[in-house]
């Protein structure tokens, strides 16, 4: 079986949220960069849980998918209420907690 | 002699003291008196407040019972007396081969046969110290029966009489709780075995005398007068502590294997046979001599004891009668032993006690005669008398003087208690002012007050007479008639007897013709009072009348021989521990002519007040207390003399002007001194080290180490904080850029360790 390949592409796709999450300035890419990286931790999941012909990965990839949907809903109502305070969503200007 | 001592000691293995540990079960239990009247002052100040007569009937009950044992301990005694034939106790001794001398033998010449009267001794361990055992018990002899009896009589009757006296007083309860108190110090202290016990109940009379005297302490001259009286007698208890405590060492060195000894019988018996030295007999007498002084209202320590009248009536005829001031006699009869060795009573030549005794019956009864107050008239006449007495044992006239004591108790008692019946119709002890013409008014009073006034100035056949004259007897000073024999010829001691005899009479004349006779001069109606003053007086008058029989001199030749010297018989010590006195005879010659001067005494001062006062009296139209151009007005020398009585011989004037002035002065400089250059220097040096310390403490330790560490670490947080600060960006990118460092250095972490 071809698990490297998986992992590989797991490991690209992970370091592209990763970059997004960092790099992009826009609310709504952030969420969506952090949705790759779950997705590459899913891909991992189920790569191995073929690998060893066990079902345990897939049961939690499925968790992984419903908590994600969790975060997406919570995390585009926050950019909204952002954006409804601040008429911008990018995050490099939301610095209120500024220490 | 000293074969008869070696004899005696080999015969009954050491000293014989004159004590038995024998004896019937009243003699043995005789420490359930004084305990009574102590039981009783505990549950007056308890329960006295809740009773229904204040506690009162607590107190006449223990001492009613005291006074019923106390018969029947006398009766107990009487029997012992003449039947006992109990085991003698003996004491070993260190011998001496060249002055002991055999005691026993000299003893009963005096008394021509019959066997020694022992004395009933019991003891108990008090505490231990030292190796030495402390002991307290009872010594019961004729002379401690004697004195139960008296005391335990007259208390009763003071307690029924002060119901009435003091009732409605503002601390009724708290004074009977110390008339109890008071009566089981002295019971304490006529029982008492050793004279460590013996100082303590003194102490104890002592402190009572004090509370009672200032029972109303409100007013400055009572608590003042029971200060005194306190004070005064704390200069001669130091006598006492000196007197005994020489003896206990004195004792020590004759008994082997002991240092010292407090039994009173042991004292007198070694002092007796001549085993303790000279000279600490002769220290411990005068010190024992100056507690005599004090107590007894010896010159010239009396003067205290005029102004304790500050106290209540009753408790003045307590003190005067039973109580306080016979604890000095008593304590002289007691310790006979070491007085007689001491003084050389014997030796016919003046000593110190029958000289102080004698100078102070004479002081005494001159003072009498300036008094306005009733009750100081009695107080000087109390002085006067225990100078009798005190001169008595001087001369070595024991049973004489213990008679007169005896016989006073009731008589003054009787006096005191009248005196005080006069001042309860009349609300005041002043004679000038308030009284005059009482006998009209208070016809029991009167009674009584003239019979204690004839048994005082020793009228036969009244109680007075017959102890007056066994003094004058015992002086052996007169000559007539083959003299009276005695202890030696102490003529001085006799011409003071007789003056005082005189004067007496005259004195007590002057008090009843103020008192009773004339015009009323107070305010209002005074009224007779009520039955328990009455009765009291009643009883102390007859006793008064018929004590002195109980001592008839032997030889007399109108009654059986039978009735002749009982008191003498059952009360002085035919024993050990007293010593080998000897006794006078009496003559008719003296006995007459000592009445001729009691009648003289009467006749002078009775013509002045009652012929000539009260004619005045009727020319002036009022009730005159003195002739408006009386002696005093015409004669210089008797007005001087009249001064230096009225001011009381300017004694107190001495005392806190000269005495007291004159040490307190520069015992304050030298308390001040000492003060500011020893206590304040020594302060201010202590004060200057600590500031200096302080300084050292505060700038090293607490500014350098203890401050610099809790700033550092409040600047070290501060800083941390400052430099945290910077991360706390607020930006939530950089936030996660930490987060995924930190997760790589993590996963990274976990490669290399795994």
């Amino acid at each position: 079986m071809l698990l490297n390949q998986f992992l590989l592409l797991s490991a690209v796709l992970f370091s592209i949220g990763v970059y997004g999450v960092l790099a992009r300035r826009n609310g709504v890419l952030v969420l969506m960069s952090i949705e790759l990286i779950l997705n590459a931790v899913n891909i991992n999941l189920v790569a191995f849980a073929a690998f060893t012909g066990t079902i345990g990965g897939e049961v939690f990839a499925l968790f992984v998918i419903a908590v994600a949907a969790a975060e997406v809903g919570v995390g585009l109502a926050m950019v909204l209420l952002l954006y409804r305070s601040s008429r911008t969503i990018d995050l490099t200007t939301v610095d209120r907690l500024r220490g | 002699m000293s074969n008869l001592l070696i004899a005696a000691l080999s015969a009954d293995a050491g000293l014989p003291l004159g004590i038995t540990e024998g004896g019937s079960w009243l003699l043995r239990n005789v420490w359930l008196i004084p305990l009574l009247p102590a039981l009783s002052f505990v549950g007056i100040l308890t329960f006295g407040k809740r009773m229904p007569r204040g506690g009162s009937e607590l107190g006449i009950a223990a001492v009613g019972i005291a006074f019923v044992l106390a018969l029947l301990t006398g009766v107990a005694w009487m029997d012992h007396r003449d039947n006992s034939h109990d085991q003698e106790v003996h004491v070993a001794v260190v011998q001496f081969d060249d002055h002991g001398v055999g005691h026993g033998d000299g003893s009963e010449e005096g008394h021509g046969g019959g066997h020694p009267s022992l004395a009933v001794q019991r003891t108990a361990v008090w505490f231990q110290a030292g190796g030495m055992e402390f002991t307290v018990g009872t010594l019961v002899d004729g002379l401690a029966v004697m004195m139960l009896v008296v005391v335990t009589l007259v208390s009763l009757l003071v307690h029924v009489y002060s119901t009435e006296y003091v009732h409605g007083d503002r601390r009724y309860t708290h004074y009977f709780a110390f008339l109890s108190l008071f009566s089981a110090s002295m019971l304490l202290l006529v029982v008492s075995e050793n004279t460590l016990q013996l100082l303590c109940a003194w102490e104890l009379v002592g402190v009572c005398s004090f509370v009672l005297i200032g029972h109303w302490w409100e007013e400055k001259p009572n608590s003042d007068a029971a200060l005194k009286a306190f004070l005064t007698n704390r200069v001669g208890d130091m006598g006492l502590l000196v007197g005994v405590t020489v003896l206990f060492f004195a004792a020590g060195s004759t008994l082997p294997g002991r240092f010292g000894s407090f039994s009173i019988a042991e004292t007198n018996a070694l002092a007796s046979s001549g085993m303790l030295s000279h000279t600490a007999l002769v220290v411990a007498s005068c010190g024992l001599m100056a507690a005599v002084m004090s107590k007894s209202g010896q010159f010239f320590l009396h003067t205290w004891l005029p102004d304790a009248m500050a106290g209540p009536t009753p408790v003045s005829a307590l003190i005067h009668a039973a109580t306080m001031v016979v604890a000095g006699v008593f304590m002289i009869a007691r310790m006979y032993g070491v007085f007689f060795e001491g003084f050389q009573i014997g030796g016919s030549s003046i000593n110190l006690m029958a000289f102080i005794g004698g100078l102070t019956t004479i002081v005494g009864a001159c003072m009498a005669f300036v008094q306005r107050d009733i009750k100081k008239v009695l107080a000087y006449s109390t002085i006067s008398q225990l100078g009798y007495m005190v001169m008595a044992l001087g001369v070595g006239a024991w049973t004489a003087a213990v008679f007169h004591l005896f016989t006073h108790a009731f008589f003054k008692a009787c006096l005191f208690l009248g005196a005080g019946s006069v001042a309860h119709a009349v609300h005041s002890f002043d004679m000038k002012s308030d009284m005059g013409g009482l006998r009209k008014h208070m016809p029991h009073t009167y009674r009584t007050f003239m019979i204690g006034t004839v048994a005082l100035a020793g009228l036969p056949p009244l109680a007075g007479f017959w102890s007056k004259d066994e003094i004058l007897v015992g002086t052996g000073g007169w000559g007539l008639l083959g003299g009276t024999g005695g202890n030696g010829a102490y003529t001085l001691m006799l011409g003071m007897g007789m003056l005082t005899a005189a004067l007496t009479a005259a004195y007590m004349t002057r008090c009843v013709y103020l008192t009773f006779f004339g015009e009323f001069r107070g305010h209002g109606e005074p009224h007779e009072s009520g039955p328990r003053i009455i009765v009291p007086l009643w009883i102390l008058a007859g006793l008064a009348i018929v004590v002195g029989f109980l001592n008839l001199p032997t030889g007399f030749q109108l009654a059986p021989g039978s009735l002749q010297e009982r008191f003498g018989h059952y009360v002085e010590p035919v024993a050990g521990y007293f010593p080998a006195i000897t006794h006078a005879t009496p003559s008719w010659s003296l006995a007459i002519v000592s009445t001729l001067v009691v009648i003289l005494g009467i006749a002078a001062s009775g013509y002045y007040y009652f012929v000539k006062v009260e004619a005045a009296s009727k020319a002036a139209g009022t009730s005159l207390t003195e002739l408006p151009d009386g002696p005093t007005s015409r004669y210089p020398l008797a007005a001087m003399g009249y001064k230096l009585l009225d001011n009381k011989y300017y004694l107190d004037h001495l005392y806190s002007g000269v005495i007291a002035n004159g040490t307190k002065g520069p015992l304050a400089r030298l308390a001040y001194r000492i003060n500011q250059q020893v206590i304040d220097r020594t302060v201010d040096v202590v004060g200057e080290t600590a500031v200096k310390a302080g300084t050292v403490v505060y700038d090293k330790i607490d500014q350098l180490v203890v401050d610099g560490a809790v700033n550092a670490s409040g600047r070290a947080s501060s800083g941390m904080g400052e430099e945290l600060r910077r991360v706390n960006s607020g930006k939530v990118q950089s936030y996660a850029a930490i987060l995924f460092a930190a997760a790589t250095v993590l996963a990274g972490l976990l490669i290399v360790i795994v």
